[in-house]
C-alpha cells in the first residue's frame, strides 16, 4: 500500500516574477534581460556564492530557485532530486556549438548536459542522494508522482526535491517543490497542476 | 605594473566571470589557484584557451601549466618570452 505524501513548499520563477508557496513573492522589471533578472534576485536575496557567476543560465535559475525554496538550507543530505524539462540544455548546447569553429569554450562545455543542474544543487548543499533528470514534452505531474512514490516505497529517502526547470530562447519556467511524509497539501496530480498554474498570475 | 599585467587581469576577470572583482584587487604575485584567487580546473582550461586566442601560444606540455599559471607575474613572463602576437 502506498503511503501518504505531501507537498511542503513550492517556488515558481516565471515572467520576471517569483511565487513562493502559492503567493507572489517578488516582481522584477519585465523589460530586464534574463541575466539582469537573475543577478537582481541574487542581490536582493543577499546571496554569497561566487560560483553562481560561472554557471550557465539554466543552473543559475535552479540555484536561485532552490535557495528561495529552502532558504539556503537542506538539512537532510539524503534528500533525493527528481527533475525534468522539455529542452534539455539546448540553450547552452547552442552557445557552445557557436564557439566550436574557433576556440571551444571549456566553461560552456561543462554545462552541456541538463543534469549538471543536479550536480550544482548537490555541491551547494552537500547532498549525497538519489537523483534523476527526465525529459518530457511538457510539465507532466505523473512522472514525478510515479518516481517519487517509488523512492519512498523503496525507503531510499525521507525527502524529495522536485523540479521543472525549462529555458529556451530566453524564456524560462521554473517550478520547484518539496515532498515529505507530513504536510498540508496532498501530493497528487490535481494539487501539482494547481500549484504549477496559479490562478492569480 | 606593465600594460601586459593589467591586460591579463582584465582578461581573467572577464573570461572567468570573476564578478565584482577589480583589477586593483589582484596582486601580481598572488596565487591564481588554491588559496589565492581560488580558480578551479575549468578555469585552468579557460586560461589555456586565453593564451592561444590572445597571444598565439599553444601549450604542448600540460605539466608546464602549474608553473605558468602560478601568478600574474609568471603568466606575464611566459607570454613575453613566447608570444607570437
Amino acid at each position: 500500500m502506498s503511503e501518504e505524501l505531501f507537498i511542503t513548499k513550492s517556488v515558481i520563477i516565471r515572467d520576471s516574477k517569483i511565487i513562493k508557496n502559492g503567493k507572489p513573492f517578488f516582481k522584477a522589471d519585465p523589460d530586464a534581460s534574463l541575466s539582469e533578472f537573475l543577478k537582481t534576485i541574487y542581490k536582493e536575496e543577499h546571496l554569497k556564492y561566487p560560483k553562481f557567476f560561472k554557471m550557465d543560465s539554466l543552473s543559475k535559475l535552479v540555484y536561485l530557485g532552490v535557495e528561495l525554496l529552502t532558504e539556503g538550507n537542506i538539512p537532510d543530505k539524503k534528500t533525493a532530486l527528481v527533475f525534468a524539462n522539455s529542452v534539455s540544455s539546448l540553450e547552452t548546447d547552442e552557445a557552445y556549438a557557436g564557439t566550436m569553429g574557433e576556440f571551444p569554450s571549456p566553461s560552456l562545455f561543462v554545462y552541456t548536459l541538463p543534469n549538471i543542474m543536479l550536480g550544482e544543487i548537490s555541491i551547494r548543499h552537500q547532498l549525497k542522494s538519489e537523483n534523476i533528470f527526465l525529459i518530457s514534452e511538457e510539465f507532466d505531474p505523473t512522472i514525478y508522482l510515479d518516481y517519487t512514490k517509488a523512492l519512498f516505497q523503496q525507503k531510499k529517502t525521507d525527502n524529495v526535491l522536485c523540479g521543472w526547470v525549462n529555458l529556451h530562447n530566453n524564456e524560462y519556467d521554473v517550478f520547484l517543490w518539496q515532498i515529505a511524509r507530513s504536510g498540508r497539501t496532498d501530493f497528487n496530480e490535481e494539487e501539482l497542476k494547481k500549484l504549477y498554474l496559479p490562478t492569480h498570475e | 605594473m606593465s600594460d601586459l599585467h593589467t591586460e591579463l587581469k582584465q582578461s581573467i576577470i572577464q573570461q572567468l566571470n570573476l564578478e565584482d572583482m577589480e583589477v586593483s584587487e589582484i596582486e601580481n604575485d598572488e596565487h591564481l589557484f588554491g588559496d589565492g584567487l581560488g580558480l578551479d580546473s575549468i578555469d585552468a582550461l579557460e586560461l589555456i584557451v586565453l593564451l592561444e586566442k590572445d597571444y598565439g601560444i599553444k601549450l604542448t606540455d600540460p605539466n608546464q601549466g602549474k608553473e605558468i599559471f602560478n601568478s600574474i607575474n609568471s603568466m606575464a613572463d611566459f607570454i613575453e618570452k613566447n608570444r607570437i602576437r
